[in-house]
């Protein structure tokens, strides 16, 4: 078990005129037994972070460390770290079994404790029955899970998981989310878990690590990450639908930019006065789309309540206490 | 495309038939002409298509040698088959050997002027032994390997053709697999023999095969690097038969032949699924 601190992380590819920096300056403090998350849209720097704790990047800047070693100079093997990759890169010419086998192998460690600690995570991962068969023998779930053992039987001091669930079918997607908080509160090891999908980030951080352009927006629980945003990025980035951002609202000032939640917004006979464009249902909920002062907004409202035609007017008012204010200019909340 | 059609059906079999003869034909004719003695196949014109009672004589003469009734001398197969077996082999295998290593040296590792020395690789493609056969002579001859095993294979084991092959497959390899080995703690050469070897299996023995056969088939390098008779290879034995002497035993002539093409075709037919496997396998 281990706490991970990240101090001013830095990433840069290329040199002189070339280079591009892609993370700049990423501080962190994880505790032990924490699990977090860090989220972003595509090419952000999240599994380059990752990949940097993993020891598969060089380190341009900055230190990390896992417990109490600076592991910056430390190959992938010696930081004491599991990873469970995207496609699982699993051994295709070997056994269930020897895949997961095969970092204690290396390791040399007497058979007897390698079958013992193989055996103990299969049963965990109910992949008993499958220790003879090769990959291809395998569904995508099940590739999954061999990738997820072969981390365990490390016993490693953290757990990196970068995008995981991606391959996976939506059912298959959230049952194994269950799963991975199932395993987390059992093991209870050190995990950094990418992911692009908020709803993922949401359902299994205990903190998570919003990422944009390199820049880590903010770092927080999903309560404070939802419900008091850092930015105008990670406003519009976690919540769906997402939050409406308006430069213009009624009663708004200038330079600041309001934002407030399509689930904040209540239809009355007094308010904002939305001209209606189109209405989508998803179940147990609606979303109103329209516009209000020239602006798009979406409202969220039970599915019970009576269809607005388009082109018509109704009238919404924001719950002033979930209203939030921006910079215009940096982005940053007030 | 499957279509069943009667006529189309008997063409592509008349076609297949075709081919088939006319691959055929000729090792039948030798086969045949292995079976008679050299009397019979002198004077019948053309030769008899229907096997002789001589077969057992006539490979006798081929394997071991002899002086026949006619009175030449014939120098026995076995031993030339030997040279031909061991020089196949060492070039097969030091082909794989040494193509693996510097393909995966070039795909896996960064060094100076790593595509510089890829292209010089790959350069040599133009450049067989026939092109270059003055040179390597010379070197072959200074380094007085002229009339061994060494003179006979090395220049043949370097090979542009290996090498770019395994460096394809290699970089078909996806790097998450490379990533997961370094993460268990496997080093290099680790990898290499765990990980990239039992991968390039399929790989290793199509090459092999075809190898072999190069290996086998040589017959001008070794004409001028081997002036000693015990280390003539099958196939300038076959060449020897025919030539110098006043007057030839076709059919010991034609037993050698079959002899020769003997080990290659059993190779082929050993590895036939491997070697297809290793053609169009994408399994990875």
């Amino acid at each position: 078990m281990a706490s991970i601190q990240l101090k001013n992380i830095v990433k840069k590819y290329g040199k002189g005129k070339t280079e591009l920096q892609v993370i700049h300056g990423v501080n962190a403090d994880i505790a032990d037994r924490e699990f977090i998350v860090i989220v972003g849209p595509s090419g952000c720097g999240k599994s380059t972070l990752l990949r940097m704790v993993a020891g598969l990047e060089e380190i341009s800047g900055g230190e990390i460390w896992i417990g109490d070693r600076v592991v910056n100079n430390l190959e992938p093997a010696e930081r004491d770290i599991a990873m469970v990759f995207q496609n699982y890169a699993l051994y295709p010419h070997m056994s269930v079994f020897d895949n997961m086998a095969y970092g204690l192998k290396i390791k040399k460690m007497p058979i007897a404790e390698i079958k013992q600690r193989v055996d103990k995570a299969a049963g965990i991962l109910e992949l008993g029955h499958l220790l003879d068969r090769k990959p291809r023998q395998l569904s995508g779930g099940q590739r999954q899970r061999v990738a997820m053992g072969r981390a365990i039987v490390r016993q490693p001091q953290v757990f990196l998981f970068d995008e995981p669930l991606s391959n996976l079918d939506a059912k298959l997607r959230a049952q194994t989310r269950l799963e991975i908080q199932k395993l987390h509160r059992e093991l209870g090891i050190t995990s950094l878990f990418v992911t692009h999908d908020q709803v993922e980030a949401m359902t299994l951080a205990q903190r998570m690590m919003v990422m944009n352009a390199g820049v880590m927006e903010q770092f927080g629980t999903p309560e404070e990450v939802y419900h008091r945003p850092a930015s105008v990025f990670v406003a519009s980035f976690i919540g769906s639908p997402p939050m409406n951002l308006l430069k213009n609202p009624p009663g708004g000032r200038a330079g600041l930019i309001m934002g407030v939640r399509p689930e904040h917004l209540d239809m009355g006979s007094t308010g904002w006065e939305v001209r209606v464009e189109t209405t989508e249902l998803l179940g147990a909920e609606r979303l109103i789309y329209g516009r209000v002062n020239g602006e798009q907004i979406i409202i969220r409202s039970e599915e019970n309540v009576a269809v607005p035609a388009p082109d018509s007017t109704i009238y919404v008012a924001p719950r002033e206490d979930r209203v939030h204010w921006f910079n215009a200019d940096t982005g940053k909340r007030i | 495309m499957i279509e069943r059609h009667p006529i189309l059906d008997f063409i592509s079999h008349a076609v297949l038939i075709l081919g088939v003869v006319i691959v055929f034909f000729p090792i039948y004719v030798t086969f045949i002409g292995s079976t008679q003695t050299a009397e019979q196949i002198m004077s019948s014109n053309p030769i008899s298509l229907l096997p002789g009672n001589n077969i057992v004589e006539s490979y006798r003469f081929a394997l071991f040698g002899g002086k026949t009734e006619a009175g030449a001398t014939v120098a026995p197969a076995l031993p030339m088959m030997g040279i031909s077996l061991v020089s196949a082999l060492i070039i097969a295998i030091g082909k794989i050997a040494i193509s693996l290593l510097s393909a995966f040296a070039i795909v896996y590792f960064r060094f100076p002027f790593k595509n510089l020395v890829f292209w010089m690789i790959f350069v040599t493609l133009m450049l067989p032994v026939e092109v270059r056969i003055g040179p390597t002579y010379e070197v072959v001859s200074d380094l007085r390997m002229l009339n061994s095993m060494s003179g006979l294979t090395i220049p043949l084991i370097a090979s542009a053709t290996a090498t770019f092959l395994f460096r394809q497959f290699f970089m078909t390899v996806p790097d998450e697999l490379v990533e997961a080995a370094r993460v268990d703690g496997a080093g290099p050469m680790r990898f290499f023999k765990d990980v990239l070897l039992p991968l390039s299996k399929t790989s290793m023995a199509a090459l092999f095969v075809i190898q072999f056969i190069y290996g086998w088939n040589q017959y001008l390098w070794p004409l001028l690097v081997t002036t000693d008779e015990s280390m003539y290879p099958i196939v300038m034995g076959i060449k020897r038969l025919i030539f110098g002497e006043v007057y030839i035993e076709w059919n010991v002539v034609m037993a050698t032949a079959i002899l020769a093409m003997l080990p290659p075709a059993i190779v082929v037919m050993l590895m036939q699924k491997w070697f297809v496997k290793g053609l169009v396998d994408t399994e990875k």
